[in-house]
């Protein structure tokens, strides 16, 4: 039993260790903003979250596949979070009887019995929602799914399980046993005995409650359960348990099973859950959103209108200001201008927009086309390694090295800020040959950069077809967070901030 | 009697009771030497000494002798074996406070008042043969001695002892019945596991495929437990009365100038376990000498702790540095080759002022040094999302900050402040903050690629760090006083990462 809501012909791999890049993509892009919102509290949905989103899909029918499915999703969110939640309650289900019993035989037989009851429940209503909605859904991922729910749990075979729901009871003899007072007055050397000897025949009794008539000190003394005290049997039961194992074990594979295909199951639809999620927050504060046209794989195409960066908006109350990009074949976009001025959100807005499109996700944007890149990665500046392994034009080098290692044609390469650890003429040197490099080998680059010494030659002579984007500021100094086509500008206004924050006079 | 062997007076003690964790730790990797030294101490809670530094010399110096004592392999043992049973017995008071169980409760209590007579007998014993020679451990060991002889103490030793054997004597019988527990004098019923194993052994065969149930201990007695020892508590009925009296009598034995003592030690013994395998690496440790307020200051052969300890981890070579101030320099410039050396040597300086401020021995062969007030950084910090605003505008609020809390005995860190930004801009900005430092009289470290503030005034001397002349993008990590040479070597890094056009071009594949 199958649910290929991710994939026409595989299972979402949940375990697949994360692509070299990924961590640093999370952070350069502010993911775990985006996984945040898409887990909307649930720390399950922000983990599948966190694991499917940065596996991008190469291929453009790939995608179509997985946004037809979501399109099914957000056409019916209700019917979908319900067959979620059925998912869910089964686990939790299973989840909360009473694991706590799991050390013992004769537990883990009781448990297996109560979950068996209710997984039987939850197949029995899943199959219900499949003959109930298959109407409204019209993606091939959910047809075939729902097609499969009524074929497999017909209910003959939901009849058959029920016949499995009875069975074992146990005797329980009296046991003997001694022991000495071990850790903190813990028993401790348990040995059994047989109760052969003379104290304990009718004879021996019968003498002791004589003794003890006759005003003798008592030699034993008695404890009872009450018939409602579960603990206390579980207690004894602890000393009486070693017999039933087997059996138990055998039931506890089988539950097993059904419990992965539910967790499959939820799997499967985490993530368009996820997505179900983010949308109605951009939905909310009104940020634009669409699914996005993904073209044939590594064209150096970008059409975006209208585009937002997603983990600030997120972060915002206001709707967040939309940025336009429109590049045909041109590989190289560079971004320079003022400080604080918008360029890593419009550069981190570019790369979620890529990433969310090749998840099988939409964008915020108006418009979004692209062309599906072989993989994306970032480069930004970072913080000193608390390693201390290398300097910091090392780190960084080191940190490009990785990037080059894992790059083919085709990948999309954001740089923010790369190279500047060292002084703006050799900086500039560094980066203009690995640039160049790049885009000889088909990798599209995105570079947001100071250096003036860079931006200003490529502007001058530009490697390749190239775009020149400048964060917009006005004669007065203030910012719109725009940022639009323009040449390099020399200097970043550097002394407008140091006045601002110490206040000091201008000039 | 005021026992400290951490503060020689009792304000400089209160003083020490502010413990904000001090915003330089990150950056100069003290967070990671303390959370190293004090690693499996947690529960001492001693982070908060390692962030104050002291506020007067006589109480550095009073931190040095006893540091002198701690390193007598004698006096280093006894303590750190009788820490090592003090553990043990603070780690079963909390478990037996879990407990309900009075009985058990009892047992436990009556074993670890066992563990702490040993423990307090063996250290007095230890310290009394030993030479001391720091005022700090000559009058705690006074205050023990005065402790051991005494009449609560020799009694509390003596009815442990024999409560403890009664206990251990004792045997019982239990029979389960249903819902029904007998409990009973053992009466010497051979072993039926013993008699079933002997009886089907014959039948044994190879390894079956069956799942292993595992019956975990609990440390907690349940309600089952309980109803068997107390009824092996009637059969025994003078034993137990003994037991109860017992910890009515001894409910807090723990003597508090034992107790204060024990988490104190930890400093001297963590530290001194910290510094021991640098050694391995021909380092030297040693007592700066501390003045108020030194014009001119020097640490020799000096390095960078948590670089040394990762380089003993992976079997490196340590380098070590210099670095000397005289009248009236009070900034020093360190500039040159990328990967030089520069951050760890500014790191460097900011440590091993810190550490002299805390009265600890410190990395180097020979120093002299300032007591500063606090160290501040400004090392580059990531940009976050959250915080909306670009980095320079950040960078520049930051620094405004540090300033604003600086006196004249402050040590300011600088690492490559506002290089995000133009070559002119970080020209301007770091002139403009310097020619701030220089007005406040403050010790600084400044880091930067601007060669050209070396030379900024009187109060400034440049550090640079060298490569190889042989082999210019080799680097030697030597940092040395002499004057800006202008020299970085980028490209030559960039080639050994194979990032120049040529080698980026073979590597991706197409």
């Amino acid at each position: 039993m199958k649910a290929h809501l991710m994939y026409r012909d595989r299972d979402v791999d949940l375990q697949a260790k994360p692509a070299p890049g990924i961590p640093d993509l999370v952070q350069d892009l502010s993911l775990e903003t985006v996984f945040d919102a898409m887990g909307a509290g649930d720390p399950y949905l922000r983990d599948v979250a966190q694991r499917v989103v940065p596996v991008g899909l190469q291929d453009p029918a790939a995608i179509r596949y997985r946004q037809e499915i979501l399109a099914d999703c957000i056409a019916q969110p209700q019917i979908v979070r319900r067959i979620y939640a059925l998912a869910v309650s089964a686990i939790e289900g299973e989840r909360h009887v009473w694991g706590f019993t799991l050390r013992y035989p004769e537990g883990v037989l009781h448990r297996s019995v109560e979950v068996l009851g209710i997984f039987r429940d939850h197949l029995r209503d899943l199959r219900g929602i499949a003959d109930e909605h298959t109407e409204g859904f019209h993606s091939e991922g959910f047809r075939v799914l729902f097609a499969m729910l009524g074929r497999e749990l017909e209910d003959a075979y939901l009849a058959s399980i029920a016949e499995h729901l009875r069975r074992l009871q146990f005797r329980k003899s009296g046991l003997l046993m001694s022991a000495r007072l071990g850790h903190g007055n813990k028993g401790t050397q348990y040995r059994i005995h047989m109760p052969f000897h003379v104290r304990w025949s009718l004879r021996g009794r019968l003498e002791g409650w004589a003794h003890k008539l006759m005003g003798g000190e008592a030699s034993t003394f008695v404890y009872e359960l009450d018939d409602r005290d579960e603990a206390g049997f579980q207690a004894l039961q602890e000393l009486r348990d070693r017999g039933i194992a087997p059996v138990a074990s055998a039931l506890a594979a089988s539950t097993a099973h059904i419990l992965d295909f539910f967790k499959m199951l939820r799997a499967e639809l985490a993530f368009h859950i996820g997505c179900l999620n983010l949308r109605e927050r951009l939905i909310a504060k009104g940020d634009p959103v669409c699914f996005p046209d993904p073209t044939s794989t590594g064209e150096c195409l970008i059409n975006a209108r209208g585009l937002c960066d997603l983990s600030l908006t997120l972060n915002m109350q206001e709707r967040a200001i939309g940025n336009e990009l429109s590049a045909e074949r041109e590989c190289l976009v560079i971004i320079t201008g003022a400080n604080r001025g918008g360029k890593t959100t419009f550069l981190r807005s570019v790369g979620l927009a890529q990433l969310l499109m090749q998840c099988g996700a939409f964008v915020p944007a108006e418009r979004y086309q692209a062309g599906v890149c072989s993989a994306l990665f970032t480069h930004f500046r970072r913080e000193e390694d608390a390693a201390m392994r290398s300097g910091k034009l090392d780190e960084e080098l080191s940190r490009m090295s990785t990037i080059v290692d894992s790059l083919r044609e085709g990948a999309m390469v954001l740089l923010n800020e790369s190279f500047a650890s060292t002084n703006e003429r050799e900086g500039s040197e560094i980066a203009r040959q690995i640039v160049r490099a790049l885009l000889e080998r088909g990798v599209k680059v995105l570079y947001v950069t100071h250096l003036y010494d860079l931006a200003a030659g490529f502007y001058r002579a530009p490697p390749g077809p190239a775009v020149f984007l400048r964060a917009e500021r006005l004669a007065d100094g203030q910012r719109t967070f725009k940022v639009l086509e323009g040449e390099p500008l020399s200097t970043s206004y550097g002394a407008d901030v140091y006045r601002r924050v110490f206040k000091a006079p201008a000039g | 009697m005021r026992c400290s062997i951490l503060f020689d007076t009792p304000d400089e003690q209160l003083l020490a009771e502010r413990r904000e964790f001090p915003e330089c730790f990150r950056d100069l990797n003290l967070d990671q030497i303390t959370e190293a030294v004090t690693e499996g101490r947690e529960a001492y809670d001693l982070l908060p000494i390692f962030y104050l530094p002291l506020s007067r010399v006589e109480a550095v110096h009073y931190r040095h002798q006893v540091f002198r004592d701690f390193s007598k392999p004698d006096v280093f043992a006894c303590v750190a074996s009788f820490s090592e049973r003090m553990r043990g017995v603070r780690a079963a008071l909390v478990e037996t406070s879990k407990l309900y169980c009075n009985l058990q409760k009892q047992r436990e209590h009556l074993d670890t008042v066992g563990g702490y007579c040993e423990a307090v007998n063996s250290l007095t014993r230890a310290l009394t043969l030993s030479d001391l020679g720091s005022s700090g451990l000559i009058r705690l060991r006074q205050c023990l001695s005065e402790y051991t002889v005494s009449a609560a103490f020799g009694s509390l030793a003596a009815e442990t002892e024999s409560l403890q054997a009664d206990l251990s004597a004792i045997a019982y019988a239990v029979r389960i019945d249903g819902k029904r527990i007998e409990v009973s004098r053992y009466g010497g019923e051979p072993d039926y596991a013993a008699q079933v194993l002997e009886t089907f052994a014959k039948f044994r065969q190879g390894a079956v495929e069956a799942r292993e149930f595992t019956f975990r201990s609990r440390s907690v007695m349940n309600h089952i437990e309980e109803a068997v020892v107390e009824r092996v508590a009637r059969l025994f009925p003078e034993t137990f009365s003994t037991l109860a009296r017992y910890c009515d009598e001894h409910r807090d034995f723990l003597d508090p100038v034992v107790a204060e003592f024990e988490r104190e030690a930890q400093f001297y013994l963590a530290w001194l376990e910290y510094l021991r395998p640098l050694e391995k690496l021909g380092l030297s440790v040693c007592y700066p000498e501390i003045s108020q307020d030194a014009r001119s200051s020097h640490c020799f052969d000096t390095f960078d702790l948590a670089l040394a300890h990762r380089l003993l981890a992976e079997k490196g070579t340590a380098v070590v540095n210099d670095f000397e101030l005289h009248a009236p320099e009070r900034i020093i410039v360190v500039s040159g080759a990328n990967q030089g050396g520069k951050s760890t040597f500014a790191r460097l300086i900011g440590q091993v002022h810190h550490l002299a401020g805390i009265g600890c021995l410190v990395p180097g062969r020979e120093a002299t040094l300032p007591l500063v007030d606090r160290v501040l950084t400004h090392f580059e910090r990531e940009e976050r999302v959250e915080t909306l605003s670009g980095k320079l505008e950040e960078s520049l609020e930051r620094m405004r900050m540090l300033l604003a809390r600086a006196t004249r005995s402050t040590l300011l860190i600088m690492n490559e402040s506002f290089d995000a930004t133009t070559v002119s801009d970080a020209a301007f900005l770091n002139r403009e903050i310097l020619r701030r430092v220089m007005e406040r009289d403050m010790l600084c470290v400044c880091v930067t690629f601007l060669d050209e503030l070396a030379s900024l005034s009187d109060r400034t001397v440049s550090y640079v760090a060298t490569v190889d002349p042989e082999d210019p993008a080799t680097r030697t990590f030597r940092v040395v006083r002499k004057p800006a040479e202008g020299l970085a070597y980028a490209m030559a890094i960039a080639e050994r990462y194979g990032l120049t056009y040529e080698r980026v071009k073979e590597r991706v594949s197409r």
